[in-house]
């Protein structure tokens, strides 16, 4: 009788063994994705030392901003339990059509100075628009965010397709951009790339937006008990629709930022990064449940899943089973969630 | 009808060593119902989990009939005749009647082959409701029934399986008068039948009703057993908390001065809801709210809060007319609402105490146009309002409200009101599942705010409650208004009556 209390009193809630107890602290830190991280980069650097090389760490870091960029965007759509697939088809069709409205081609302000800011504040719009659509289709139509965007993001990236050629004899992609917006991608001050800059100030902002604000607050509220924080006097509605605005504003953000890197307006851009954009947000402990992410966390999350991606580059493997072991990857990362939510619920 | 079904002895049970049952001895005859009360983390839970094989026990015998039992799981504790009512319905909502009965042992075509026999089970089926008195057809979905009948279709479950205890945990906290009423008739069937009965419940008159013999628990201990007839409720309130209680309400002076009206309701109507519904509530006062479940007073607070819509009439705090469906702006004319969900929607039960203190109240503590807010004032904040009405929990910043009491989550909830200093407070069963010292400091807490100039619509299911703390009582049934009684003529039974009368 005694072994079997034993056994159901963990089950329960009772007394832990040691090694429990370690791998709950290990579940539960902050710090898991970090140290995985540098265990990853230390395990890699015996069989290609060129990972710790200047011009690959710089190639890392650069890949790193806009793919923050949009994943801090879905992190607010994940914080009210909801999501939003169509970041990337945002970014697509934001790059189109602000390539559209710039390139030298035969674009709509084609050498005109504005062009760039034009064309900058089109693709805000576009984020914003697509953004408020999704918010507003699933809180308006009560349906679940996961359709709606699903099918927003069929049809911008299909949009994005045929707006491309449309515009250009080769249908592909539009070329031809300012040199003004491709300072965006390569200039900087004082070795500091304008990408760096501007993804440092979102970050910083939306830190302090989720801290220190009410709105950051009423975010979290709503993820947590959307039922409670109405009875609290939480504009709920709004709330949703603010967070999908938001991340179609960030995916559009971040096409900028890959736009210009590109010097191409294309309506493939982002289209493989769903997954990892998604990813490094859930990597980075955003809880699909809801009411739970920060900054910092997307940040990690980003930072682990671009080395694994540049480490199985460096070893050569092809794009398959690159794709296959971030895939794996990302799972373990749900399902470490799941395990969180549920040891977290029992205390 | 003498002989002992079951036999507990010398009971205990600790988590992370720390003893949370010590030496429980409990004895149950055939056909006979037993009583347990104890306030929460008394221990009753525990015990009754150890019976229906949730957890194991330390030490101790459980006898069932004489044989010592040990079920280590609720499968087992079922194979030997011990079913378990929980107080939230473990039934399949969008599965049929019958699928719930006989989920976990459907009558099979061709012996062990995967194949239901489904006209098998109908009989089967139909006979089990007959047994409870459950008239619906047995295809029905389980969502479909209202909670006293799904209890029911739970006691044909359990009578399927040839149940020879049926342990009830609060099994009433969800029910109408009449549906309890109802439960009570089964339960005098079921004993009646040889089966016995185990009935947990913080209604202390329902147990002297209906059981034969109770037992106290007081931190995990048997405090008090024997027959029902040595018990009265001022002894089992004394047992259970310890120490005399002399009022089960405290007192509170009446607010002297002209009488002004907070909150005026005329003629408000919402089709199938509530129909034609008016009233004054004064500041300084506490009108109470009753009637059966269903009969509109959880939804006519809803719609005086702005969460559902209403047709017709009017609404007025301190008169101004209250725009529909606008919580925030009857938040911002004072107004509060505790909600009768507690878990559901009164809390963020992952958050800690003082993000769910402060989350009403954080646009008037933000400044600038950013709705800029100070984290360590927040807190200072909800720490005051925690203190002043005794929040048990060392600190609010860091501990997760689902950590804690229903009777401290209960104060929580309040709390977040408290820090808006609301002038009408509208309080949708304040003490259901909270323990006899909780409920008491509820009141407390309630007095204060109407001591204040307060005005307090109190909506309970307890009539011994609003006769307690009430100013008027307002009687509510099938939406609308059954009538008005003021402190000195309220009676149960006028009150049950008006609330009955159809």
């Amino acid at each position: 009788m005694s072994e079997t209390g034993g056994v159901l009193s963990t089950v329960s809630g009772g007394t832990r063994s040691r090694p429990m107890n370690v791998v709950r602290w290990l579940l539960l830190s902050d710090y898991l994705v970090l140290a995985l991280t540098a265990l990853y980069v230390a395990a890699l650097w015996f069989f290609v030392p060129e990972i710790l090389s200047p011009t690959n760490l710089r190639d890392v870091f650069l890949q790193i901003l806009p793919l923050f960029v949009a994943a801090m965007g879905l992190m607010m759509v994940l914080m009210v339990a909801q999501i939003d697939l169509s970041a990337t088809s945002i970014m697509a069709m934001g790059c189109v059509v602000g390539a559209s409205i710039m390139t030298d081609q035969g674009g709509y302000l084609a050498e005109h100075a504005s062009a760039p800011v034009v064309a900058i504040l089109a693709m805000v719009a576009i984020g914003l628009l697509i953004g408020v659509l999704n918010g507003v289709c699933t809180i308006v139509f009560d349906m679940p965010s996961f359709l709606v965007t699903l099918t927003t993001m069929m049809f911008f990236s299909g949009a994005a397709v045929w707006y491309t050629a449309a515009h250009t004899s080769s249908g592909s992609s539009i070329g031809g951009l300012p040199p003004a917006f491709i300072e965006i991608g390569y200039g900087g001050v004082a070795g500091i790339p304008y990408a760096a800059i501007i993804t440092v100030a979102l970050a910083i902002v939306v830190h302090l937006v989720l801290t220190r604000t009410v709105f950051g607050r009423w975010v979290r509220a709503v993820g947590l008990n959307p039922r409670a924080a109405a009875i609290s006097g939480v504009p709920v509605r709004a709330v949703v629709v603010g967070c999908f605005a938001l991340s179609g504003l960030f995916s559009a953000l971040a096409a900028i930022i890959y736009t210009a890197r590109l010097e191409a307006g294309t309506p493939i851009l982002g289209q493989r990064i769903l997954l990892d954009v998604i990813g490094a947000a859930v990597i980075g402990g955003v809880s699909l449940f809801g009411g739970k992410g920060t900054v910092i966390g997307v940040l990690v999350g980003v930072l682990f899943l671009s080395v694994v991606d540049n480490g199985l580059q460096l070893l050569g493997l092809s794009l398959s089973s690159v794709y296959a072991i971030k895939g794996g990857v990302i799972l373990v990362a749900a399902v470490t969630d799941a395990i969180r939510h549920n040891l977290m619920a029992r205390g | 009808m003498s002989d002992l079904l079951l036999k507990v002895s010398g009971l205990n049970k600790s988590f992370f060593g720390v003893p949370v049952l010590r030496d429980v001895g409990l004895e149950l005859h055939r056909g006979a119902v037993l009583g347990l009360v104890g306030e929460n983390g008394s221990g009753k839970s525990t015990t009754m989990n150890i019976l229906g094989g949730v957890l194991a026990k330390d030490s101790g015998r459980v006898e069932l009939d004489g044989e010592e039992v040990a079920p280590t799981n609720s499968r087992d504790a079922l194979a030997l005749g011990i079913a378990f009512i929980h107080q939230e319905l473990s039934l399949f909502p969008n599965l049929s009647v019958e699928e719930n009965i006989f989920l976990d042992h459907f009558p099979r075509k061709f012996a062990r082959l995967p194949f239901v026999d489904r006209r098998t089970l109908r009989d089967r089926a139909q006979k089990a409701i007959e047994l409870v008195d459950l008239r619906v057809s047995p295809v029905t979905p389980v969502m479909r029934l209202p909670q006293g009948e799904r209890q029911l279709v739970e006691i044909a479950k359990a009578l399927s399986r040839q149940a020879r205890l049926i342990i009830f945990d609060e099994p009433t906290t969800s029910l109408t008068a009449r549906e309890t009423e109802r439960l009570f008739t089964i339960i005098g069937r079921l004993r009646a039948q040889g089966i016995s009965i185990i009935y947990i419940s913080h209604i202390l008159g329902d147990v002297l009703r209906l059981c034969d013999e109770i037992a106290v628990l007081r931190d995990g201990q048997v405090v008090g057993a024997g027959p029902r007839d040595d018990f009265t409720i001022e002894r089992l309130v004394t047992l259970m908390v310890g120490r005399t209680i002399d009022r089960l309400f405290p007192e509170r002076n009446p607010v002297s001065g002209p009488q002004r009206t907070a909150l005026s309701v005329r003629g408000v109507s919402q089709p199938g809801i509530v129909k034609d519904i008016s009233f004054d509530l004064s500041l300084g006062e506490v009108l109470g709210v009753s009637g059966l479940m269903g009969s509109g007073r959880s939804e006519l607070a809803r719609i005086l809060f702005g969460l559902d819509p209403y047709s017709e009439g009017e609404i007025r705090v301190q008169d101004a007319k209250l725009p529909p469906l606008a919580p925030r702006a009857a938040m911002d004319r004072g107004m509060a609402f505790l909600t009768e969900d507690r878990r559901g929607e009164g809390l963020m039960m992952e958050a800690s105490i003082s993000d769910n203190i402060v989350l009403p109240s954080l646009v008037e503590q933000s400044s600038g146009f950013l709705r800029w807010l100070n984290p360590s004032e927040l807190t200072k904040a909800a720490r005051d309002v925690a203190e002043r009405i005794r929040v048990n929990a060392k600190a609010v910043d860091r501990t997760a409200v689902r950590t804690l009491s229903g009777g401290n989550q209960q104060k929580v909830v309040i709390a977040k009101w408290l820090l808006r200093a609301p002038s009408i407070f509208i309080l949708d069963e304040p003490t259901r599942g909270i323990d006899v010292g909780a409920k008491y400091e509820v009141y407390k807490i309630i007095n204060e705010m109407v001591g204040a100039g307060a005005a307090v619509l109190f909506i309970s299911s307890e009539i011994e409650e609003l006769i307690g703390m009430a100013d008027r009582i307002m009687v509510m049934g099938r939406g609308e208004v059954r009538g008005f009684f003021s402190r000195g003529s309220f009676d149960r039974e006028t009150l049950m009556g008006a609330a009955l009368w159809e």
